[in-house]
């Protein structure tokens, strides 16, 4: 037994957390002397406050270093996955303020909400220790929880929020006693120790325990991807949660999802990939495929949307199974094109809507891109990114992912992928078709188009079509932060 | 200068559309002329291309420059045109002015639109032609489905968006596939020494035959989509019915050579192996396509969805004529693709012309049209022989030149059966042409119709110009695509160590004879006089 120690303190490692959470904290304080009609500054502020957690974060790129004993690590995979959290943060933050207007729920604690789950993301990509993946995942989940309910008088937001805690509580339990198997074989929680200590100890299929511990933690995390089939949660709390809130979801809290899945998989149990690509190979087929047929049948876009997030989970998945360096790059630079595209999508829904969510049918865009062409177009550029079509930052993604999987051997895993994606191109032009084929049946009464919206608008746009042009440069980072 | 022509070409629609975001949407005048001097102007720049070229097999007018450097991929923006592109790039860029032009009257609804997806649908045409690095063909490939998509779904006919969708998901599905195959090819590639993705990369590699069927098998699926050979091309009819009349020109003309060209420049010469083992499935579904296509035409009710049927007999002739993998076949077929670029892209312009007079296109609602309009019937008269393949026009040299390549090779029988497809064809579009122009003018709609207008003798004319042109004198477009074509003849036999066992009877006309004593064509020669190569008026 060791002597209890104080373990070095590197606060440096955590610097972009203790900014987030300190203006997090604050913000909680200045929203009680805020007035209901001025909540959207705190918007303002909350972006501001992830403007300088980039700050302290981007200098630390290129760098990997160690805090707290071993439990947090900044390194580029890290920074990566954090940047994405912080961007899709920002995003989701600009399309906030005006929805919750809209909605009469103008609540000022939703900023501090955010930031704080935020937080909780960037824990899960830097943590080294299981149990510090834990705590970030808890901070996010029920910083989630809240946000999924945040509509108080919509009694969808309220299922959404409680199906969510139930579900979530359900499969963090599922996560934790992975956790306590693991740390039952092998004596330790840090993810490095883990990985020592199974090369020592060899693959045995005797230790039943830790493969139990395994098991458990990729069904504990396949919840949180949402992963077939454990993805029953996401339609329900998607369509329910407010939308803004579905956008951040659906992004931020899915990539630390894999953040964390990764490090667990792709580090400490290393050994096993034999048999976990196996595992995540059926996990990857399922997902894409039940994905994509339920979303072809889905009429409200926002399930759509929820459909086409297990979906495209399912291709992370794929790059996931191959575990090379082509296929992790792809899954980080996958995961940014989606941030942008999916909030991108998400926003023009929001202006589509009307109050009490409603027009979120696919029916209510016939002739959108004839009223207001340019944000038709932005739609177009979206949709087509999402169905992976060129030149969108969608296409370079699945490329990537697709190519990790061709490389390592899965032709049938990259061919069932794109038979897939081909499957996915006909939902997604069916918004198309009702947006600019088929005459519009009524006015829209819409969000006015705030300038936030512009330049959340604007940021997808430039970040679905830059990436899809001229990838070199991003792929480079995206490749300097895999895990190998 | 002549690095940066294919570039300036491919790009200038692009320029285009920017341009054209800017002009005021209820200014027609201005976007449709706007529109036409782009794609004269893309004309414009590519004749030096058709004047410039070298005679041999090299690629030629060559830009290559780093584009995309990660991990293990290496993309060039690599573009260059052989004797094999140089005519497919000239036809579209000489079809889009057309193009335009036949849209002066039919579109009047959402024009700026429509403009920018034609201009954009060129980007996508041209850059597909002239990308000589796999994953560039990929992109542009992939980006010409966008526009054709909405210009089918948003001003086609009735059917519209079944068409639209159906159109863009099977494309999707083959080139998908396609792509799979690529990134398959790169890391085999890899591991012989290739570096980026540039075509020429990957014609040395020595692939091993399971794998070359396997490719193959991608490709050809793709591209047989595309082209589209029977049974894959149940979409043709759909697109072509609905599509507006731009639309549809531009498909028969351009869009479905993607197909064939694919085959000449990726399929054929990257899986020798492959190629050996599948030319019989491959003229067998020609040769069916041919005939089912024929017999189908010839119960269509619907002039367009004739004409649409006429294109898959069509190409099926082109596919015969590349797999007979000998010269007179590859020539054949390369120009039997011209050929039907500019025979079908008149006559689905002459079924517009109709039917924007009349909105309907039902045969039964015609009859003696050559009374009201005798400008008009001529030149259908001329188009429907060109299409029928009448010795004189463009059709004859290249359907007579497959024939003969395909008689002489392994193909021989799949050429018998074929040829009573050039039978067909001749019933099929005679018996249109004698119910909707000839026959008593009874019907009292008809009686008014008014001959065709100088607007549209002036997109009639270069298209018959060229009719007589290829058909008279087509040696410029032969010898220039020549020399490439046998490299890709000499790339898709297995190589050399098996080669001499295989296909002895390929070559009966000596090779050296080919270039000037074209069997075709001796008749025109003194007809015309050796001018342009391009040979655009």
């Amino acid at each position: 037994m060791d002597t209890i120690a104080i373990p070095a303190i590197n606060l440096a490692v955590i610097a972009p957390e203790v900014v987030l959470s300190v203006v997090a904290m604050a913000l909680l304080l200045i929203n009680v002397f805020v007035k209901g009609e001025q909540k959207g500054y705190l918007g303002y502020l909350s972006i501001a406050g992830i403007l300088g957690t980039l700050f302290t974060l981007i200098p630390a790129w290129g760098s990997s270093v160690e805090g707290f004993s071993g439990t947090v690590i900044q390194d580029n995979f890290a920074i990566f996955f954090k940047v994405i959290f912080l961007i899709s943060a920002v995003m989701s933050i600009l399309i906030t303020d005006k929805y919750l207007e809209r909605e009469g729920c103008n609540q000022g604690e939703i900023y501090p909400l955010i930031l704080f789950a935020t937080v909780g993301m960037m824990l899960m990509a830097s943590g080294t220790d299981l149990m510090t993946i834990f705590l970030g995942l808890e901070v996010l989940s029920v910083s989630l929880y809240i946000l999924a309910g945040f509509n108080r008088s919509n009694i969808k937001s309220n299922e959404a929020g409680l199906k969510y805690f139930l579900l979530g509580a359900f499969s963090t339990g599922f996560l934790l006693y992975g956790m306590a198997l693991t740390y039952g074989a092998t004596g330790t929680t840090k993810i490095a120790k883990i990985a020592t200590y199974i090369s020592i100890n060899g693959v045995s299929s005797s230790n039943m325990m830790l493969v139990a511990g395994m098991l458990l933690m990729a069904t504990g995390f396949a919840f949180k991807i949402a992963a077939a089939p454990f993805h029953m949660w996401t339609p329900d709390v998607y369509e329910g949660a407010p939308t803004p809130m579905t956008a951040f979801m659906s992004v931020g809290p899915k990539a630390a999802g894999f953040a964390a899945f990764l490090r667990v998989f792709l580090v400490a149990f290393a050994a096993f990939k034999p048999e976990w690509s196996n595992l995540l190979w059926i996990l990857a087929v399922l997902t894409m495929t039940i994905g994509n047929i339920t979303a072809l049948y889905q009429q409200n876009i926002k399930r759509m949307l929820a459909y086409s997030s297990i979906a495209h989970a399912g291709y992370i998945l794929v790059g996931f199974t191959a575990g090379n360096a082509v296929g992790t790059a792809g899954i980080l630079f996958y995961m940014l094109s989606y941030a942008f595209m999916n909030i991108g999508a998400f926003a023009i829904i929001i202006l589509v809507g009307k109050k009490g969510e409603e027009n979120n049918n696919v029916s209510d865009y016939a002739g959108f891109g004839y009223k207001h062409p340019l944000l038709g177009i932005a739609m177009c550029i979206f949709l087509f990114s999402l169905a992976g079509i060129p030149p969108a930052a969608g296409f370079i993604g699945k490329f990537y992912l697709f190519s990790g999987a061709i490389q390592a051997g899965y032709i049938w895993l990259a061919i069932i992928g794109v038979l897939n994606s081909a499957a996915s191109v006909y939902y997604y032009l069916r918004v198309m078709v009702f947006m600019y084929f088929k005459d519009p049946v009524e006015d829209f009464a819409w969000v006015k188009l705030t300038p936030a919206f512009v330049i959340c608008l604007l940021i997808a746009v430039i970040g679905v079509l830059v990436p899809g042009v001229l990838p070199g440069l991003f792929l480079e980072l995206a490749q300097k932060a895999v895990l190998m | 200068m002549n690095e940066v022509i294919l570039s300036l070409m491919t790009f200038l629609p692009l320029l285009g559309v920017f341009i054209l975001l800017f002009i005021p949407s209820n200014n027609h005048g201005l976007l449709r002329g706007f529109t036409l001097l782009v794609t004269v102007l893309t004309f414009l720049v590519s004749i030096p291309l058709a004047t410039g070229f070298v005679t041999n097999a090299d690629y030629q007018f060559i830009l290559n420059m780093p584009w995309i450097k990660a991990g293990p991929f290496r993309m060039n923006y690599n573009v260059g045109i052989d004797g094999i592109s140089l005519w497919l790039v000239m036809l579209t860029t000489f079809i889009m002015p057309i193009a335009v032009l036949s849209t002066w009257k039919a579109v009047d609804q959402k024009v700026k639109g429509y403009m920018a997806c034609l201009l954009l649908l060129e980007v996508g045409m041209l850059g597909a032609f002239v990308s000589l690095d796999l994953f560039l063909f990929y992109i542009f490939w992939e980006v010409m489905l966008i526009p054709m998509y909405f210009i089918i779904g948003i001003w086609g006919g009735k059917n519209r968006i079944y068409a639209a969708v159906k159109f863009f998901i099977y494309t999707m599905v083959g080139s998908l596939l396609m792509l799979v195959a690529i990134i398959a090819l790169y890391f085999k590639g890899m591991s012989a020494g290739v570096t980026d993705f540039s075509l020429l990369n990957f014609f040395g590699l020595n692939l091993d035959p399971v794998t070359q069927t396997w490719m193959f098998l991608a490709f050809a699926l793709a591209f047989a989509i595309k082209v589209p050979m029977f049974p894959l091309h149940t979409w043709l009819p759909d697109a072509h019915t609905e599509a507006p009349t731009a639309g549809s020109v531009i498909l028969a003309a351009v869009l479905l050579k993607m197909g064939t060209y694919g085959y000449v420049r990726f399929a054929m010469p990257l899986f020798p192996n492959a190629v050996e083992k599948f030319t019989p499935l491959i003229a067998t579904l020609a040769v069916i396509g041919i005939i089912y296509a024929s017999l189908v035409a010839m119960v269509q009710e619907d002039v367009k969805k004739l004409v649409a049927y006429s294109s898959v007999a069509h190409l099926g002739f082109v596919m015969i004529g590349l797999f007979s993998l000998n010269q007179m076949g590859l020539q054949g077929g390369m120009l039997q693709m011209l050929n039907h670029g500019v025979s079908t892209g008149a006559l689905f312009l002459i079924v517009g012309f109709i039917y924007e007079r009349r909105h309907t296109r039902l045969i039964t609602d015609f009859g003696g049209l050559s009374k009201q309009m005798p400008i008009f019937a001529t030149i259908f008269m001329i188009v429907t022989f060109s299409s029928i393949g009448l010795p004189g026009t463009n059709g004859f040299v290249g359907e007579f030149l497959v024939l003969l390549g395909s008689f002489e090779s392994s193909l021989r029988w799949y050429t018998v059966v074929a040829s009573s497809g050039v039978i067909l064809s001749a019933v099929y579009m005679l018996w249109m042409f004698q119910r909707v122009m000839f026959g008593k003018l009874d019907n009292p709609k008809n009686q008014k119709l008014e001959d065709l207008s100088g607007r549209e003798i002036a997109i009639m004319l270069p298209l018959i110009f060229m009719i007589f042109f290829m058909g008279l004198y087509p040696k410029p477009f032969i010898d220039r695509m020549a020399p490439a074509l046998d490299k890709v003849i000499q790339q898709s036999r297995i190589r050399p160590a098996i080669a001499a066992t295989v296909q002895p009877v390929m070559q009966i006309t000596p090779q050296g004879d080919m270039p000037e004593g074209n069997p075709a064509a001796p008749e025109g020669q003194p007809a015309m006089p050796a001018g342009k190569p391009a040979g655009h008026p």
